[in-house]
């Protein structure tokens, strides 16, 4: 048992020294664990509550107010931390729902071909062809703003791509010889898609999905912002640069740190999924070490 | 459950068949074509017997084992004959009554043990699979059975390896593995299709001695299918000769051998290298191997023939038994 732990550990610390030779997706794993803690820890970080009036609008950041306050007088950092949970909230959530909907519909298209695989791939094909952000701003509008709704309409528009590559990795699969030797004892297509195709899809799955959060908080921002997205007294990083974009000339800063948020977040979410990539990939994995 | 403990079925009921192939026919549907790879075989595999399917690449050999375990799948299908395994017709049963046999009551393993397992799965997890699939074992108790089997098919250190993955293991450990996982539910019959071909030649040996140890221990039926006939001669209690999705001979392993009936299994044996004859070149069987897509007509050996008559091109000859009991499908010999 003891011997058996120890196996597992060596193995999480050899894909992570692998991970960590990639000097650039720690510098993301920072930013997301960063973003991460002030989240979950904003009600401490926060000195005022994000949604109350707490001074005269407009100041530069002081002392009192690290990031100023904004159009009608809220701390402008408290909202900022608030803003932290909205964002990884969305982005997970949405990145979440996309992965429920897009992967089993990938891996039975891909496993099973034929018929299921053209219903399959031309819905895909169908959602792709509107403009990402205009199908989820359709969704939105209907369903009204909130952080759910906004979770709803990005997960539902945003599953095409986690469908296409889990296809893409159950069609590669499949061929594979264990795949029959899993027929020959007598495995069900569920067992087989389930234990043995699920499992070998994982890695570009886990790449393609870190990398759909941060587009799935690119998307919230961009719905925030358009006003489809989080209810206005609610912090968004999204709102708040659309609040900012008339106020730019009496206070830059305005816009400059919810942007400064939303590129953290999103590039985050970025490096790391190219760092899983790399390290996840053996024949990528060779060329780094050597 | 206790691994061991069939002995006696070899003596006692030898005659027993336990599985029959009666005229099998499958066919692939290419573009425009129909590729005649198993052109209605017919063959007996007896109770706890090794029985041995010798011929050249593209006889049809795995696509007779693959149609005996109905894994032919599209543009493949079964077209015509029966395959009586204990009395039942397998290829009237549904898939969902087939994937019960599979594994349970037939099982198979491969040429290649390395793309045959699943690379990111533990060894011990591959063999518990069966288990679970047909004996709802799970957890400890597969676990326990795994030690077993693996111990049966000596992986030293099975404590070690279960958690091992496969390719943390040698070539032929990993096909002791698949082994082990074919018989983790006591099959009656095993279909081994070429098991050794991907493996040098030291641990051919040691596996085809495990096959014929575990088969004395076990009592299942052994499906040997090779192109080596030095397998055969050390394995086989029986063997048919194929040639062109046909039988072309079929008797006990010493008669066929020593004796071979049929043209074109004397010809195989004499392009086998002999260690006694300094030749400097190999006897070979001039032409080739005839296309599945247009084969001749009558005999599918007459063109590469030697004794080639008349009635050879005119009319295919059917399986006969003769005197001493083998079944050869030649004019020559009625």
């Amino acid at each position: 048992m003891v011997a058996r732990l120890k196996s597992r550990l060596d193995q999480l610390v050899q894909s992570y020294r692998t991970f960590a030779t990639s000097r650039i997706a720690l510098l993301g794993l920072v930013f997301i664990v960063f973003l991460s803690l002030v989240g979950i820890f904003a009600p401490i970080l926060a000195p005022y509550d994000p949604t109350k009036l707490v001074d005269t609008r407009l100041l530069p950041p002081s002392r009192e107010y690290l990031f100023g306050t904004d159009h009608i007088g809220r701390d402008v950092f408290s909202r900022i931390v608030y803003g932290a949970r909205v964002s990884l909230i969305a982005g997970f959530g949405a990145q979440l729902l996309s992965l429920a909907i897009g992967m089993p519909l990938g891996l039975i298209a891909g496993f099973f071909g034929g018929r299921v695989d053209h219903l399959v791939m031309r819905t895909v094909d169908v959602f792709m062809s509107f403009p990402y952000i205009l199908l989820a701003l359709l969704l939105a509008s209907i369903l009204g703003p909130g952080l759910r709704n906004v979770i709803l309409a990005l997960g539902i528009t945003g599953w095409t791509s986690m469908c296409r590559i889990a296809r893409v990795q159950a069609l590669s699969v499949r061929e594979a010889a264990f795949v029959e030797s899993c027929r020959a004892i007598g495995a069900s297509d569920v067992r087989i898609i389930a234990r043995h195709i699920l499992p070998n899809s994982l890695a570009p799955i886990t790449v393609v999905a870190t990398l759909g959060i941060a587009s799935a908080i690119t998307g919230e921002a961009a719905l925030s912002f358009l006003g489809m997205g989080i209810k206005p007294p609610e912090p968004s990083w999204g709102s708040m640069l659309s609040e900012a974009k008339l106020y730019l000339y009496a206070s830059v800063t305005l816009g400059i740190f919810p942007g400064i948020a939303i590129m953290m977040a999103v590039l985050g979410f970025n490096l790391v999924g190219d760092g899983l990539r790399d390290a996840l990939d053996p024949r990528l994995r060779r060329r780094a070490l050597g | 459950m206790g691994l061991t403990g069939g002995d006696g079925v070899r003596d006692g009921d030898l005659q027993e068949s336990i599985l029959g192939l009666e005229n099998l026919r499958t066919c692939f549907y290419t573009q425009g074509a129909v590729v005649r790879a198993v052109d209605g075989i017919s063959l007996e595999i007896r109770s706890g017997e090794i029985f041995g399917l010798v011929g050249e690449s593209g006889s049809g050999k795995s696509v007779t084992a693959l149609s005996i375990m109905r894994l032919i799948s599209s543009p493949g299908e079964i077209t015509e004959g029966r395959i009586i395994f204990r009395g039942v017709d397998l290829v009237e049963l549904s898939e969902e009554e087939m994937r019960r046999v599979r594994g349970d009551k037939i099982s198979m393993i491969f040429q290649d043990p390395t793309a045959f397992l699943n690379p990111i799965m533990k060894v011990g997890k591959q063999i518990a699979e069966p288990l679970t699939l047909h004996r709802g074992l799970g957890g400890s108790a597969a676990r326990s059975t795994v030690l077993e089997l693996m111990g049966l098919v000596g992986i030293p250190d099975p404590e070690q390896r279960i958690d091992d993955y496969p390719h943390q293991l040698s070539g032929g450990m990993r096909q002791r593995i698949l082994i082990a996982s074919a018989l983790a539910c006591q099959p009656d019959i095993l279909i081994a299709d070429e098991p050794t071909t991907a493996l040098d030649v030291t641990i051919q040996a040691q596996i085809l001695d495990l096959l014929r140890e575990l088969q004395r221990e076990l009592g299942s039926s052994i499906l040997l299918i090779t192109h080596d006939l030095g397998v055969i001669a050390e394995m086989c209690d029986r063997v048919a000769v194929m040639y062109g999705g046909h039988i072309m001979e079929v008797a006990e392993t010493e008669s066929v051998l020593g004796a071979p009936q049929h043209p074109y299994t004397a010809a195989l044996l004499e392009s086998l290298p002999q260690l006694s004859q300094s030749k400097e070149r190999l006897q070979v069987i001039p032409g080739n191997v005839p296309s599945a897509v247009t084969p001749p007509p009558g005999c599918r050996f007459h063109p590469r023939c030697s004794y080639t008559e008349a009635v050879c091109i005119e009319k295919m000859p059917s399986l006969v038994q003769l005197a001493d009991g083998r079944q050869v499908a030649c004019h020559r010999c009625i």
